[in-house]
C-alpha cells in the first residue's frame, strides 16, 4: 500500500479548508495576487469545485504598479468564462497619484492595506482566500489558518482561537470578516514542486531572461515602463528573475540562469536567501514590522 | 546539482516524501527553540538573510552571549522575544531525505495546556525535552500526559544539554529508568530516549563522537521511520463526514468532503448516516479523470448511483460496519477560554462538519495535570482538564476517540465547543462512549401531531416570553394579558418566576448554573405545553441571552416571542415591590439581577414594553395586538 505523498496531503487540506470557508460563510471571495501562490490556490479552488464553477468571484486589488506581465496573465486568468475577476483600485490612491517613488510606505498602506479594507467592505465579502504561508515569515508562522478580523478588519494575535485537528470555527459576528489561508501549511518549495507537478501557468517573471534593471538600495529593480524615474541613470541589461512579485518598483530580481522551474528548484537549493528578501515592504520597522502591518489590517 | 538530470532525479525523490507531523514539549529552559533552530539549520531550511537577522536579533535580546541564539529564529511575535518566551503554537517545515516535517512548536509552561493541545492534535509523534542536568520533571509528566490524551502514540525523549553532564552515559540512563516508570504508569507503549546536544548538534541530524556509548538512532533517523498515522488511519473502516454538496446543474449532485479513515471504490457500498440509507459509490469525480480508489486524507467529490437525500453534516460510512449516533456522551474536556465553564448553557459543538447546540454536565472530576489526581470540580477554567457528561440536542454520529492499539478517531471523536456570543473557542474534547440511556431511550413516535392538538384549540401554539429585571412589571402585564387572551376565547397558560420555584425548581438556587437550569427546565415545559396547543407566557427575569436563545431554539420558528419589559434598573429599585433591592444592596441577598449578577438585555426582542412610557394596561392592549397580528 502507497502512503499519500506530502504534496497529495497538502493538496488535500488546502482543499478542505477551501470547502469549509465556501459550507460556512455568507459571501467568500478569493484575493488573486497572480503570484506563484494565488496560481496554486486558484489552482486547487477548481479542483475542489470540480465540476462545477468556483462559487466566488477573484479580487484584484490593484496598485497600478504591477509589472506588465502580470496584467497579462491575469487578464488571461479573467478570459475564462467559469472564472469572476473582480478589479479595485483605492479611489482616493488613484486620486492623489500615490506612487512607491514619491510616497514610500503610503503606497502600500493606501493601495493595499486600505485599498483591500475598502474592497472587502464595499462588496460585502466576510471571508477572503489568501496565498500567505506559514514558512515565510516568522509572525505568519503564528497565524492561524481561519484569521478573524475585527470590524476594522485588525487582527489581534493574543485573541486568536485555537484550531484544532481539522476543525475550524467559522462563526462570527456580523460586521467581523476572516482571512483564510489554505497554503498556510504549504514551503516555497512545496508551491514549486506542485507547479510542477500539476503543471501550473505563472508568470514569466519567475525565469531568467534579460531584463533592464537599476540598481537601488541593494535591490535590482527592473525598469517595467516609462513611469519609472532614472535621471542620468541608465538601465543596464542583466539576466535576471524574480522569487516573488509585487508592485514592480519595490520587487527585488535575482541574477539567475533558471529558464525552467526544474533549474529554479535547483538555484533555489543552494540559494543563500529567503524569498521575503528581495521584498522592499518587510524591511521598514524591524523585525517586527509584518506583525505590525498584520494588526493595522495588511493581509 | 544544476544538471537537469540530477535535479529531475532529485524531484522524482521529492515527490514521494512522506509527511510527518510531530509536536517539540519542553520550556524555553530544556533547549527546546534551540533543538528545532538545529534542526532547521542542519538540514539547510535556514537562508543567510534570516541568518544575519539571527545575528542581529541575538547581539539584542540573545541568550546565548556571542553565540547565535537559534531560539530566536522561532520565537515568532515581538511580545515573545522580549519576554523571551513562547506564548503560541508555531508552525516550522524542514525535509530529510525521506520525509517533510511540520513542527508545531508549543510553549512548556502549565498555562499554555491549551496551546500544547492544540498542537497535539494533528501530531503522529511527541518529542519529550529533558534537561540532561534536571532529569524527569513534573512538566515532562504533565506533557506526556496531554500527549497521550491527544492520542500521541509515539514519543521521543530527547534528553539535551548533553554537553553540560559531560556526555556521561550514567546521567543519560538515570534519566531513562525515571521515565520508564512513570511512561507505564500512563500507559505510554512506545518511546525512544536520545541523547542530544543542542550546541553541538550531537545525535539530533548527524552522530557526532561525543557520545560513542549509545548505539540508538539520531533523532532524525528516527524521523524518517515512526510509523504514520494516516497509514494506520487507512486501514479502518470507512468514513466520510460531508462537507458540501456539489450542485451546479440539474445533472450533477456530488457530495465532497475529506475521508477520515478506509478506502472507497466505486461501486462499494455505503451507508448514509443519520438517515440510515444504503447505496453505492458510482464514481468518484476528480478533475483529472476519475479515480479508481481513494484512501484516508484525501479530499475527493463522489456520486450515488441513487437519487439519496444527504447533506452537509451527514457522515458516509462503509454499509456494514457503520459508526453510532447518540446524543449523550461522555467526554474529556480542555477548557481553553478565559470565561469558566457554565454547566447547563447551551454551546455549539462541532464535530466533522456537524454542528449542534449541547450541554456540558457539571464535571464528574477535574484531572491535576501534574499529578494525574482526579479532583472535585464545580466547573473548569483556563487550562483545566475534566471528564464530564455532554448532552447534544440531536444525534450526532460520532466515534470514540481513542482506540487501543491504532490511531486516534480524530475526525469522529474530537469536537470544539463555542460560546453562543462571542463565538470563541472556548474549549475541546475527546468523545469517550455513548451513555447507555441515550442509546436505550428511543424517541416515541406520537400519532396525535401539535398541528393535530393546535387545530382542536383553533388557534396557533406560542409562547410569550416576558424577561426584564426584578420588578419591571413582567408578571403583572402578563397577567392582564392572559386575561384579554382568555376574554377572546384562546387556550392560555402563564409559568410564573416565583411560583415554578416553589415547585419544579424548588431545588434550585440562584448561582449562574442554577439559574440556567431553572430556565431550561421552564423552556423545556413551556415547549411541551407549546406541543399541545397553548399560548404559554412565561414571567422570569431570565437575565442571559444565550439562554432565552437556547428556548427560542426549541420551538418551531415564529412560536417564540421575546417580549422585553424595559424598565430602568433606578425606576425598578424605585419600585421594589418586594423589598429585594434594598436587601441586595444591604448585601443580605447575594446574586441579584441588576446589582451584582448581570442583566443581558435583549438585542432583537420581537416585542419590547417601554415602562416608562406606558401603563401596564396600556402595555398588555399593545401585546395582544402584536400576538393577534402574527396569526
Amino acid at each position: 500500500m502507497r502512503s499519500l505523498t506530502h504534496l497529495d496531503r497538502l493538496e488535500a487540506e488546502s482543499i478542505h479548508i477551501l470547502r469549509e470557508t465556501v459550507a460556512e460563510a455568507a459571501k467568500p471571495v478569493m484575493l488573486y495576487s497572480i503570484g506563484k501562490d494565488s496560481s496554486v490556490m486558484l489552482h486547487l479552488a477548481k479542483k475542489a469545485f470540480f465540476p462545477g464553477p468556483l462559487p466566488f468571484p477573484l479580487l484584484h486589488v490593484d496598485t497600478t504598479w504591477k509589472f506588465r506581465d502580470m496584467y497579462t496573465l491575469r487578464d488571461t486568468v479573467a478570459a475564462d468564462p467559469a472564472i469572476e475577476l473582480i478589479v479595485y483600485k483605492n479611489p482616493e490612491a488613484e486620486a492623489q497619484g500615490i506612487n512607491p517613488f514619491d510616497h514610500g510606505p503610503l503606497h502600500t498602506d493606501m493601495w493595499k492595506t486600505e485599498g483591500l479594507k475598502q474592497a472587502l467592505d464595499h462588496y460585502g465579502f466576510d471571508a477572503a482566500f489568501g496565498g500567505a504561508r506559514r514558512d515565510e515569515e516568522k509572525s505568519r508562522a503564528k497565524e492561524r489558518i481561519f484569521s478573524f478580523r475585527d470590524k476594522n478588519h485588525r487582527w489581534d494575535p493574543k485573541r486568536q482561537r485555537p484550531e484544532l485537528w481539522s476543525l475550524y470555527n467559522v462563526r462570527k459576528a456580523k460586521g467581523e470578516s476572516m482571512r483564510v489561508f489554505p497554503l498556510s501549511n504549504w514551503t516555497e518549495l512545496d508551491v514549486w514542486e506542485y507547479v510542477l507537478r500539476e503543471k501550473i501557468d505563472i508568470v514569466p517573471l519567475y525565469f531568467a531572461a534579460e531584463r533592464p534593471t537599476v540598481e537601488r538600495d541593494g535591490l535590482i529593480l527592473m525598469v517595467d515602463d516609462e513611469r519609472m524615474p532614472l535621471g542620468d541613470e541608465a538601465p543596464v541589461t542583466r539576466k535576471v528573475r524574480f522569487r516573488t512579485l509585487g508592485c514592480y518598483p519595490l520587487s527585488g530580481a535575482i541574477v539567475s540562469e533558471a529558464r525552467t522551474i526544474e533549474e529554479i528548484i535547483a538555484e533555489m537549493l543552494v540559494s543563500t536567501s529567503s524569498e521575503r528578501e528581495g521584498r522592499a515592504i518587510d524591511r521598514d520597522g524591524g523585525s517586527a514590522s509584518m506583525e505590525k502591518k498584520k494588526q493595522e489590517g495588511y493581509f | 546539482m544544476n544538471a537537469p538530470a540530477d535535479i529531475r532525479a532529485w524531484l522524482a525523490e521529492q515527490e514521494s516524501k512522506e509527511l510527518l507531523r510531530f509536536i517539540t514539549c519542553g520550556s524555553v529552559d530544556d533547549g527546546k527553540s534551540t533543538l528545532i533552530g538545529r534542526l532547521l539549520y542542519d538540514t539547510r531550511q535556514l537562508f543567510d538573510d534570516q541568518l544575519a537577522a539571527l545575528e542581529a536579533d541575538s547581539k539584542r535580546h540573545g541568550t546565548q552571549g556571542e553565540k547565535m541564539d537559534f531560539a530566536l529564529l522561532v520565537d515568532g511575535l515581538s511580545a515573545e522575544r522580549e519576554q523571551g518566551i513562547t506564548i503560541d503554537v508555531a508552525y516550522r517545515f524542514f525535509a530529510s531525505d525521506k520525509r517533510k516535517y511540520i513542527v508545531a512548536d508549543t510553549p512548556g509552561h502549565e498555562q499554555y495546556t491549551r496551546n500544547m493541545v492544540t498542537g497535539a492534535s494533528t501530531a503522529d509523534l511527541a518529542v519529550l525535552l529533558v534537561d540532561a542536568r534536571k532529569g524527569v520533571l513534573t512538566q515532562t509528566r504533565r506533557h506526556s500526559y496531554l500527549a497521550q490524551l491527544t492520542g500521541i502514540r509515539h514519543f521521543v525523549l530527547a534528553v539535551t544539554k548533553m554537553d553540560l553532564v559531560d556526555f556521561e552515559r550514567q546521567a543519560f540512563e538515570a534519566i531513562c529508568a525515571d521515565y520508564r516508570a512513570f511512561a507505564e504508569q500512563i500507559g505510554v507503549a512506545e518511546w525512544t530516549a536520545i541523547p542530544v546536544s543542542g550546541l553541538t548538534g550531537a545525535n539530533i541530524a548527524t552522530r557526532g563522537e561525543a557520545m560513542p556509548w549509545y548505539d540508538g538512532p539520531t533523532l532524525l533517523e528516527h524521523l524518517e521511520t515512526v510509523p504514520l498515522d494516516a497509514d494506520a488511519d487507512a486501514t479502518k473502516p470507512f468514513r466520510l463526514p460531508v462537507q458540501w454538496v456539489n450542485r451546479p446543474n440539474q445533472d450533477f449532485r456530488g457530495f465532497s468532503g475529506q475521508i477520515a479513515s478506509g478506502r472507497i471504490k466505486p461501486a462499494d457500498e455505503v451507508r448514509i448516516l443519520p438517515s440510515g440509507r444504503v447505496t453505492r459509490v458510482e464514481r468518484i469525480v476528480a478533475q483529472d479523470g476519475d479515480l479508481d480508489e481513494a484512501v484516508a486524507g484525501q479530499s475527493v467529490t463522489f456520486t450515488f448511483a441513487d437519487e439519496v437525500d444527504c447533506s452537509r453534516g451527514d457522515v458516509i460510512a462503509e454499509a456494514g460496519d457503520p459508526p453510532q449516533a447518540a446524543d449523550q456522551f461522555e467526554a474529556t474536556i480542555v477548557w481553553m477560554a478565559d470565561e469558566e465553564l457554565v454547566p447547563g448553557r447551551g454551546y455549539w459543538l462541532k464535530l466533522g462538519t456537524q454542528l449542534v447546540t449541547a450541554t456540558v454536565q457539571q464535571p464528574k472530576y477535574e484531572v491535576n495535570v501534574n499529578t494525574l489526581e482526579h479532583l472535585a470540580a464545580p466547573s473548569l477554567q483556563l487550562n483545566s482538564i475534566g471528564i464530564a457528561e455532554i448532552a447534544t440536542d440531536r444525534e450526532i454520529v460520532f466515534e470514540p476517540y481513542a482506540v487501543d492499539g491504532s490511531s486516534p478517531n480524530r475526525t469522529l471523536g474530537g469536537f470544539i465547543l463555542i460560546d453562543k456570543l462571542s463565538n470563541a473557542t472556548v474549549a475541546c474534547g475527546m468523545l469517550h462512549f455513548a451513555l447507555r440511556r441515550s442509546l436505550n431511550i428511543h424517541r416515541q413516535h406520537l400519532d396525535v401531531s401539535r398541528e393535530t392538538h393546535a387545530a382542536l384549540k383553533g388557534q396557533k401554539p406560542a409562547v410569550l416570553w416576558f424577561t426584564g429585571l426584578s420588578g419591571a412589571g413582567k408578571s403583572t402585564i402578563a397577567n392582564l394579558v392572559e386575561q384579554k387572551l382568555v376574554a377572546r376565547g384562546r387556550h392560555t397558560f402563564l409559568l410564573d418566576g416565583d411560583n415554578v420555584r416553589h415547585g419544579l425548581n424548588r431545588d434550585l438556587g440562584f448561582t449562574e448554573a442554577d439559574r440556567i437550569e431553572n430556565i431550561r427546565r421552564v423552556g423545556e415545559v413551556a415547549r411541551l405545553m407549546a406541543d399541545s396547543g397553548l399560548i404559554v407566557l412565561t414571567a422570569f427575569i431570565s437575565p442571559f441571552r444565550a439562554e432565552r436563545e437556547m428556548v427560542r431554539k426549541m420551538l418551531p420558528d415564529g412560536e417564540f416571542i421575546e417580549v422585553f419589559v424595559d424598565t430602568p434598573l433606578a425606576e425598578a429599585e424605585k419600585r421594589d415591590a418586594k423589598g429585594l433591592y434594598a436587601k441586595a444592596r444591604a448585601g443580605e441577598l447575594k446574586n441579584f439581577t441588576g446589582i451584582d449578577s448581570p442583566y443581558e438585555a435583549p438585542e432583537k426582542a420581537e416585542i419590547r414594553i417601554d415602562t416608562t412610557q406606558l401603563s401596564a394596561e396600556q402595555a398588555a392592549v399593545a401585546i395582544v395586538d402584536e400576538l393577534l397580528k402574527r396569526r
